[in-house]
């Protein structure tokens, strides 16, 4: 549970609300994953369908896209708030287009995850938590994220990136600026260096 | 070599894909149990097996498996704990990973003897690759004939869907996994009702590690007799062992229960000993909530005799002198490793993931990590080494669901085995930075 999220959250705007709408293929997936559960228990679909907005939606919850959730899954907005605010990947604040998230937990920890950390500081010139200035990098820190047996790693959108050097954080980072697009947890494209 | 149960096809190439795990063999414990076999046979053989739960708590699966409340028209389900987020752990990921069959296999054979229609996997948001893996093997087992109506021409029928969850270790706790599936915050339910009984949507549920339910599939195939001759008195069969830390070889390993824990660490078959010619500190033997050992106590037991990778033998001694096999998550630490930072990064892990329902719990793990960050800065006395005693003694057995306990017994261990290092660190008050503690110990005696 992250706590300080909740802070977070931002004002609701009417106007921006009446923006929101899934695209066509974003509706699809809805649809597939509300059809794997009972008619009467669509809320089951709570968390996968939050991991759809927040791709769709610039790779964050705002208060306008949640409500859109609840209208989908037929629940009070609050329903949504308290589960989005609960886990962790969710965010409830605007993220830069790639979001870094470094395990820190003791496998990681032993194999040098802290230089890692450090270095990914001082290499975009933010500190963990923060947003590089252009809105490409996002720096987190996250608990074990199972990848022990090839520590230290790091984790972009649906992207394990494992047994990393200072070298591999250089390609990696270099990757992601010259694709330039946002990353998410439903990626397709995800990479994998087990 | 041992034998390998479940692992043993994971270097063939293509089988993550349906046609090459049916030509080794895939998928003929459905064809035995739905042909062959009634649902209770099954549950029977799985009974005979003495499989115990693969997840960490290391509960026989027949007797789960034979709680289940079986009342006239109400549904059954089968959920599948694959929320693996346990530190040290990640078997399940590779698994599912390599041979995402198995699971479904297993799945599809565990439904038949619960007489489940629908069953879900529960993979954690983390996994999201994972997820995509294994729901492309449900797609080509559907198109295949294995899921859907009438399989193989009997009256069962079978559905399993994946479902990701949000990025809560809470959720690996079978209730909170079931509110966290139906689309609530992962606060774990009071026992009992227990899932046998009331589980998803109130109606009765089995929930079992993804290990466990693969194990299902050999288990089915050679019979549960055969199955049981495999490994030392109530810890039968194989086991998944994730390595990781300060060892040559990390990496996922199947093991036959009851090799010695020596020569895990040192054969070449797995670990390959430690890194750098180092010499081993210190081993968390089944993930990060089970007692840390020093290697004297993890090599052998208190009376002397190898200590052995079964459930039996690692808890020998209790927590006095013994731990536990938990998950299998099998972290390695060498003689540069500051135990107390170590149990930093787990007591700002259990303050990070608690649900915060329980107080001792939601304030416990804040409490314990504020005290760890002090010998961190250098700003700790040696009563606060006492006073994290007293903390972790008062959450232990206060709380709905174990994350209390897990939390708890880190820091009880580090406490009971390495005490002399809490009190030189709190003595040496320096600012200092202690990821590797000979630097520290440099400063202490310069």
């Amino acid at each position: 549970m992250s706590g300080s999220q909740v802070h977070g959250a931002q004002p609701f705007d009417k106007a921006k609300r009446a923006e929101i709408a899934f695209s066509e293929e974003a509706m699809k997936t809805v649809q597939t994953i509300i059809s794997h559960y009972p008619p009467e228990r669509i809320k089951s679909a709570m968390l996968p369908v939050l991991h759809v907005a927040q791709a769709e939606f610039g790779g964050w919850l705002s208060p306008e896209t949640m409500d859109y959730v609840a209208s989908i899954l037929k629940v009070r907005p609050v329903e949504v708030f308290e589960v989005a605010s609960f886990y962790t990947m969710y965010n409830l604040k605007p993220v830069g287009k790639c979001v870094l998230e470094v395990c820190q937990t003791s496998s990681c920890w032993l194999n040098g995850a802290e230089d890692i950390v450090k270095y990914i500081e001082k290499k975009l010139n933010i500190h963990v938590g923060e947003t590089t200035k252009d809105g490409m990098f996002t720096l987190k820190v996250a608990e074990c994220l199972g990848s022990c047996g090839t520590a230290p790693m790091l984790q972009c959108g649906a992207s394990f990136h494992e047994n990393l050097t200072y070298e591999k954080v250089d390609a990696i980072l270099e990757d992601y600026r010259s694709a330039g697009k946002q990353r998410s947890y439903t990626d397709l494209d995800y990479k994998n260096t087990l | 070599m041992g034998r390998k149960l479940l692992i043993h096809n994971d270097k063939v190439p293509g089988i993550n894909t349906y046609e090459v795990y049916r030509a080794h063999g895939g998928y003929a414990s459905v064809e035995k149990a739905l042909k062959t076999m009634q649902p209770d046979q099954v549950t029977e053989e799985v009974k005979k097996s003495g499989l115990r739960g693969r997840g960490g708590a290391g509960f026989p699966t027949g007797m789960k498996w034979s709680f289940l409340a079986k009342p006239e028209g109400v549904p059954r389900y089968l959920v599948c704990n694959a929320d693996e987020s346990e530190p040290g752990t990640f078997k399940d990921r590779y698994l599912m990973e390599k041979i995402p069959h198995a699971l479904i296999e297993g799945m599809i054979t565990s439904s038949f003897a619960l007489g489940a229609k629908t069953s879900y996997i529960y993979i954690r948001g983390e996994y999201f690759y994972v997820a995509r893996i294994v729901e492309k093997a449900i797609a080509e087992a559907y198109a295949a004939g294995w899921l859907g109506k009438n399989i193989l021409g009997t009256d069962f029928s079978h559905d399993c869907y994946v479902q990701v969850g949000g990025g809560a270790y809470i959720c690996g706790e079978e209730t909170a996994l079931l509110e966290s599936l139906e689309g609530k915050r992962g606060n774990p339910r009071i026992k009992p009702p227990f899932p046998a009984v009331a589980g998803l949507w109130g109606c009765p549920t089995v929930v079992n590690n993804v290990e466990t339910i693969a194990a299902v599939v050999p288990i089915v195939n050679m019979g549960g007799e055969e199955y049981a001759k495999i490994g030392v008195g109530k810890s039968t069969g194989t086991k998944l062992i994730s390595a990781s830390g300060h060892i040559n070889k990390p990496g996922v390993y199947e093991i036959e229960l009851g090799i010695t824990v020596e020569d895990f660490i040192y054969s070449d078959e797995y670990c390959g000993g430690i890194r750098n010619g180092k010499k081993l500190k210190a081993v968390v033997a089944g993930g990060s909530s089970v007692p840390i050992l020093p290697t004297e106590l993890i090599l052998r037991t208190a009376k002397g005799e190898p200590r052995l990778m079964t459930y039996e033998s690692l808890s020998d001694g209790g927590f006095i002198t013994g731990t536990m096999l938990g998950s299998g998550g099998f972290i390695a630490m060498d003689e540069d490793t500051s135990i107390v930072k170590n149990l930093f990064t787990f007591s700002r892990f259990y303050h990070h993931e608690s649900c915060g329902q329980c107080s001792p719990c939601r304030e416990g793990t804040g409490w314990m990590e504020k005290i760890l960050q002090k010998f961190l800065n250098g700003t700790a006395n040696e009563s606060d080494v006492d006073l994290l005693w007293d903390i972790q003694s008062k959450i232990e057995g206060k709380t709905i669901c174990p994350l209390g306990e897990a939390a708890a017994w880190p820091v009880a261990a580090a406490i009971r085995h390495f005490k002399q290092e809490f009190i030189d660190i709190a003595r040496s008050k320096k600012f200092v930075d202690i990821s590797h503690y000979d630097r520290l110990n440099k400063l202490v005696r310069a």
